[in-house]
């Protein structure tokens, strides 16, 4: 079955003819409801407009509420009135036709000329705005009619509505009676289709009132009616209308219709767009501005962007997520109290009828909520019930099943910046109340578990199913295609826990090995490396080479010190990691071998044996690492950062040494003995000097806290392995926090008059202390000047953060409006689908998928001429 | 040709059974660079021939399997790569790169900046070489650089004003002068040339600039007209430091204006770079532009640790320049020149833009993304583009 598709959609004015042609009811009375709560006919609560109310049928269709879609009524103007999104339009118009026999001004054949221009433009799906834009500012300049020869008076326009000749002011009347003489031919001139288009008609004289279903009553809990704001602008425009007609009919005074005219116009104005400038916006009583037409379509929550771009879903879920690293990285941990909410639709036929029925008739977890009938009737599957529907059940039926272990589910987290923020997993239903995840999987949903919540959603249909399973699968995402490289891959803990594994040399006996490899599948152990006195041991080398595929590739760690020159398998840090056969021969697995980002080992099994061994890979090497790290234990706390009484002398000294200098620097400033750096003045070179000397202590306090804390220190080791922090933040917290900076600068700010930070400093005092320097650490604290300078930076920060957030959104969203309508063709090429224009050639002049290039290469040579090498059982050279 | 050159070299000092690796190509279309790249590497290797066969067949058949495949919306995949860093891109405006005496919009407004196309960035800089006579001499590139540098009256002489006898002394600082290139006669010159209704004149190493009219006002025009008058340079570049990179000097501006400084002699133009991409749009033209555009956002990307892969800031640097004119990236350009009126008015200016279609008579063929997603029907993207049906039964 082919599904029909819409060919397009036909943008037009609507007529006076066409508004009453689709009208069901003519509206001449403000009222509403009458005293026993029902609508008013000839109202605008009509009955013939449609019914909201459950229970009654509408008078036009005869539908109940929610079949019946609604039917236009009428509101026929007393006089007419201009449509203020048109103003500025019909302004240009009369300036550009003639005030006497409504032609353009031009000669017949220049306004063939543009005509012809702008179709051509239309036909190569140019833009022909300027053209149009030619034409208008070529007739303003037309100062007699070249038609009739009528000399013309420039028409003033005025926001929002009126228009003046000279100082006379045109009633819309005027207006409307000027637009019906333009004539149809001349029309395409100014980019108008006559066939969409009238000119008068951008003068209303004929409203038309949306029926009742786009502006439901509300009823408040008190009983009371609460109209839409959309009615109450409608009762205000037929106030107003039938005031004006009574006033025209007893003869009233001139002056007195002109004023209602003009409150009759801002009525329809309002009621068209209530955020125009140049008028007030009509209020609610409650003094909040209403929303009317124009307010409803626009914005984040109007009904473009809020409604039909964006919609709402049945078969979600939503709850805060929690870490579970024993279930594999494709799936998903369901609470039960949610798996017994959502259901999959279970077709019946003659195949599974006894399957289907087991179901319905079950009372526990996986059973069916609800029976489809083949007429489309859902039936809840309840105790009473129960056996009744078993017994009816036949092919053709649909039940809806609990969700169930094994079903495909989308698992989402906002902010959906990529495509790796929805993937599919598997379920399994679990105990408790949260959404649990493997942490291998935080890094591209972006989340953590510090009450982060998570949706789900699940697919209802075969197809949708299929392609979630196929093309959505976490497996499917370890690769990103922004860079080519894992994005899924070991945190935290699973790094931690493998460095501690695989560094130096580690021993094993055999109970321990097993207790270790326990939750992951290994079919033999391999010989043990070393046995003493009858008992064997095993590396932990050996341990992590069980889980390893036959690949073979050598690579610098993370814990690389960069020498000079490079010892390889010598490598006094076990920073070489060589891999051969899946076999760990040296190095120790750190963030660069696992991690989610680096990942290099993940990259190469994803290359050589594809997703689903990796899934493998990462589910093992996580289990692994859990157990590692607890086989050890790895915790920290306020005395890691504890350093001797020397090294506290000794960074004490540095920082004093470093104030000095800056006395110095300063001092040389005072005299005038500072050179300038080359285009900088005297001042920024100093404060860029200051700047130098008081971060190489920090650095230098660093380098002295970790001299002390040594190898072994878990917050070394994270630091180094790269599982969590960095040797600076260990810095700040063992040694000393550093310059605080706000815009890049030290602090200058604070009491301008007298220039200085703080009231504790001497006016103009250029020290490190006055100017945010903080030497104590955050294991010491901070002393309250210290700590008022580091509350700035901090803001600083917070700021940066949150302005960050919005500009980058819109960004986004920007570049995804741009770009959304490209695809790759059969062909290669890269084309735009609304307009049909070759953008690129090729797709990145070479074709290639960036997910599936090597960090960006179309194909991974080097990797290639190793693999052929090896083959033919020669040298392999180091990976880069 | 010089490459070939090189390469025959290569070949010649390789051993014996070096041999010509093209043949083996012939046979496997890949693209130029992964060609290049395999040679490289077979040369280092010294690969047989039976190596060097397998080796390109197996780069080939990798290179297949690595194609994009059709349907892929490789529009939605780019913008996602590079909008999804953007949030972890820093607000720092200014830092150097490279130089440090160049302040430089860098980080996620920097980014902002290469995709909206604006006409005047923020730090407009240029990085000039020169033609080998002055890059290798200090003395030389100091001579291109005051021809760059705006010079001002106040950057080589003082001004001071003679209300009584309604003029204004200039006094000129010899050493300045000199440093500068500029003699007194070439000052009087320029002054005379500059300024209108004034007599110029010369006594005793001053210049004396009298105005005609005896008013206060004039007085003052003047004296604000000879404080901003350009004695030599280029108005629009207010600095220039040379430095020396790679073995020559390079000069570094700040402020920029390609087209005059291509013009200079000594500034080797083919070398010469600006990053304000819309100056390079109209002195280069749109091929350039795109270079252009892909180079500075490469550059902001990198500069920040974020690692993007050149094909997705291709496309986005395609899609702005694909019909000749620099279109940026939203509202006025390539979002806002959509066919579709659905998506338009699902972007921005929703209600305009609906109010121009009815009066235009336009047709939403509904082809977009955005349109089918509003009407409610499978989009025209991946799966949603295979239009090959199975007839159930047929199987």
């Amino acid at each position: 079955m082919i599904p029909k598709r819409i060919a397009g959609i036909r943008f037009e004015v609507l007529s006076p003819q066409e508004i009453r042609r689709m009208s069901v009811a003519k509206i001449i009375t403000p009222e509403t409801y009458d005293d026993d709560g029902y609508p008013i006919e000839a109202g605008l609560m009509d009955p013939r407009l449609g019914v909201i109310d459950p229970g009654l049928r509408c008078k036009t269709c005869g539908g109940k509420a929610g079949e019946c879609p609604g039917h236009f009524g009428h509101i026929e103007l007393a006089a007419p009135v201009i449509h203020v999104g048109y103003a500025k339009l019909i302004a240009k118009l009369l300036n550009a036709t003639c005030k006497e026999c409504g032609r353009i001004l031009l000669k017949d054949d220049r306004r063939d000329h543009y005509i012809n221009m702008i179709e051509q433009k239309k036909r190569l799906g140019q833009d022909c705005e300027d053209v149009i834009k030619e034409v208008f500012r070529v007739t303003k300049g037309v100062k007699v009619c070249p038609h009739c020869g009528t000399e013309q008076t420039e028409i003033k326009f005025e926001k929002p509505t009126f228009f003046y000749e000279g100082e006379h002011k045109l009633t819309p009347k005027d207006v409307r009676e000027r637009l019906e003489k333009i004539p149809d031919e001349d029309l395409p001139a100014f980019g108008m289709n006559p066939k969409a288009v009238r000119p008068e008609w951008m003068v209303l004289t004929v409203l038309p009132v949306p029926p009742v279903t786009v502006r439901p009553s509300i009823i408040l809990e008190t009983g009371q009616r609460s109209e839409d704001d959309l009615t109450h602008k409608l009762v205000d425009i037929i106030r107003i209308n039938q005031r004006f007609m009574d006033n025209k009919e007893g003869g009233a005074p001139q002056l007195i219709l002109e004023d209602l005219w003009e409150l009759l116009q801002y009525h329809v104005t309002t009621y068209l767009d209530n955020e125009v400038s140049g008028i007030p916006p009509a209020r609610h009583r409650s003094g909040r501005p209403l929303k009317t037409l124009a307010q409803r379509l626009k914005g984040k929550e109007g009904r473009f962007r809020g409604s039909l771009s964006g919609k709402r879903v049945n078969f979600s879920a939503r709850t805060a997520i929690s870490p579970d690293p024993n279930i594999s990285i494709n799936e998903v941990g369901v609470p039960k109290i949610v798996a017994e909410e959502l259901t999959v639709p279970f077709h019946v036929t003659d195949k599974n009828i006894e399957e289907a029925r087991e179901l319905i008739l079950r009372t526990e977890h996986p059973k069916a909520n609800y029976v489809i009938r083949p007429d489309g009737r859902r039936i809840r599957v309840l105790d009473t019930n129960r056996e009744e529907l078993a017994e009816k059940l036949e092919p053709g039926m649909i039940i809806e099943r609990q969700l169930m272990d094994g079903d495909v589910v989308l698992f989402n987290r906002q902010p959906s910046l990529h495509r790796m923020s929805i993937m599919a997993h598997y379920v399994r239903v679990l105990p408790y109340k949260t959404f649990r995840l493997n942490p291998a999987v935080c890094p591209p949903y972006n989340a953590d578990f510090d009450g982060d919540e998570m949706n789900l959603h699940v697919p209802q249909s075969l197809e949708a199913q299929a392609e979630a399973k196929i093309l959505m699968s976490v497996q499917e995402h370890i690769l990103s295609p922004r860079f080519g490289g894992p994005i899924i891959g070991g945190i935290h803990d699973h790094i931690s826990g493998l460095y501690l594994l695989t560094r130096g040399e580690k021993l094993f006996t055999r109970k321990e090995v097993m207790s270790i490899i326990k939750p992951i599948e290994v079919k033999e152990l391999p010989k043990p490396k070393y046995v003493k006195d009858g008992v064997e041991y095993w590396t932990g080398k050996q341990i992590f080479s069980m889980i390893l595929p036959d690949i073979t590739i050598e690579f610098k760690a993370e814990i690389c010190q960069g020498c000079e020159e490079c010892k390889k398998e010598k490598c006094e840090y076990d920073a070489y990691v060589i891999i051969k056969n899946g076999e760990l021969v040296s190095g120790t697995v750190d963030e660069k071998a696992v991690g989610a980002f680096k990942g290099i080992i993940i990259d190469e099994i994803m290359r050589k044996y594809g997703s689903e061994r990796t899934r493998k890979f990462i589910d093992d090497m996580t289990h692994l690492a859990i157990r590692a790290i607890m086989y050890t234990g790895f915790s920290f706390g306020i005395s890691d950062e504890d350093i001797p009484e020397e090294a506290i002398k000794q960074i004490h000294e540095v920082i004093a040494e470093a104030e000095k200098k800056v006395e110095e620097l300063i001092k040389a400033y005072r005299e005038g003995n500072l050179e300038p750096m080359p285009g900088r003045s005297i001042e920024e070179t100093l404060e860029m000097k200051i700047m130098q000397v008081l971060g190489k202590a920090r650095d230098q306090a660093g380098k002295i806290a970790s001299r002390f804390l040594g190898m072994d220190n878990s917050a070394v080791i994270m630091a180094v392995s790269g599982a969590r922090g960095s040797m600076l933040n260990l810095t700040q917290m063992a040694a000393c926090i550093g310059q605080q900076s706000v815009r890049g600068e030290r602090i200058k700010r604070g009491y301008t008059y007298t220039n200085r930070t703080l009231p504790h400093f001497k006016p103009g005092d250029l020290g490190a202390k006055a100017r945010g320097f903080v030497k104590s650490s955050y294991k010491e604290g901070l002393s309250p000047v210290e700590y008022f300078f580091h509350a700035m930076g901090g803001r600083e920060g917070l700021v940066d953060t949150a302005v960050r957030t919005s500009q980058s959104g819109y960004l986004q969203r920007r570049l995804i409006n741009a770009l959304q309508d490209l695809k790759v063709e059969y062909d290669g090429t890269v084309k735009e689908q609304t307009s049909g224009m070759l953008v690129q050639f090729r797709y990145g002049e070479d074709g290639v998928d960036p997910t599936k290039s090597f960090r960006g290469k179309a194909v991974d040579v080097k990797r290639i001429i190793n693999e052929v090498l090896s083959s033919e059982g020669e040298q392999v050279r180091e990976y880069e | 040709m010089s490459e070939e050159k090189v390469e025959g070299e290569i070949e010649e000092n390789a051993s014996g059974e070096n041999m010509d690796y093209d043949k083996i190509f012939e046979e496997f279309p890949l693209p130029m660079t992964v060609k290049e790249e395999i040679k490289n590497e077979l040369v280092k290797i010294n690969a047989s021939e039976d190596v060097a066969r397998k080796v390109v067949k197996k780069c080939y058949e990798v290179y297949l399997r690595n194609l994009m495949e059709p349907g892929e919306a490789a529009g939605i995949v780019a913008a996602q790569s590079i909008g999804e860093p953007g949030t972890q891109m820093t607000m720092r405006t200014f830092h150097y790169a490279g130089v440090a005496e160049i302040d430089v919009t860098l980080g996620l407004p920097r980014l902002i900046e290469i995709l909206d196309v604006r006409k005047n960035p923020s730090t407009p800089m240029m990085t000039i070489r020169l033609t080998e006579e002055y890059a290798q001499d200090r003395s030389k590139a100091r001579e291109v650089a005051n021809r760059i540098e705006a010079t001002y009256v106040l950057d080589i002489a003082d001004i001071a004003t003679d209300i009584r006898r309604m003029r204004i002394l200039v006094s000129p600082d010899e050493k300045a002068m000199e440093r500068k290139g500029l003699t007194l006669e070439d000052l009087k010159k320029k002054i005379e040339k500059g300024l209108k209704n004034v007599e110029v004149e010369e006594s005793d190493g001053k210049i004396v600039v009298q105005v005609t009219e005896p008013s206060y006002k004039v007085l003052m025009d003047t004296l604000d007209k000879l404080k901003k008058l350009v004695l030599a340079g280029i108005k629009e570049i207010r600095r220039v430091i040379i430095r020396k990179e790679e073995g020559e000097y390079v000069l570094y501006t700040e402020g920029s204006n390609l087209k005059k400084v291509m013009k200079v002699k000594g500034v080797d133009a083919s070398r010469t770079i600006t990053n304000n991409i819309y100056e390079i749009y109209e002195v280069l033209g749109i091929e350039a532009a795109r270079n252009a555009i892909i180079q500075e956002a490469i550059n902001t990307l990198e500069e920040q640790g974020l690692e993007v892969n050149v094909r997705h800031i291709m496309l986005v640097a395609d899609v702005m320049t694909a019909d000749g004119e620099l279109r940026q990236i939203g509202r006025h350009g390539v979002a806002g020149e959509k066919q579709s009126i659905l998506a338009r008015a699902a972007f921005e200016m929703t209600v305009n833009n609906l109010l121009d279609a009815a009066v235009r008579g336009d047709v939403d063929k509904l082809k977009g993304i955005t349109e089918n997603i509003i009407v409610g029907q499978p989009i025209k993207l991946g799966t949603g583009d295979v239009e090959l049906v199975l007839k159930m039964g047929k199987l």
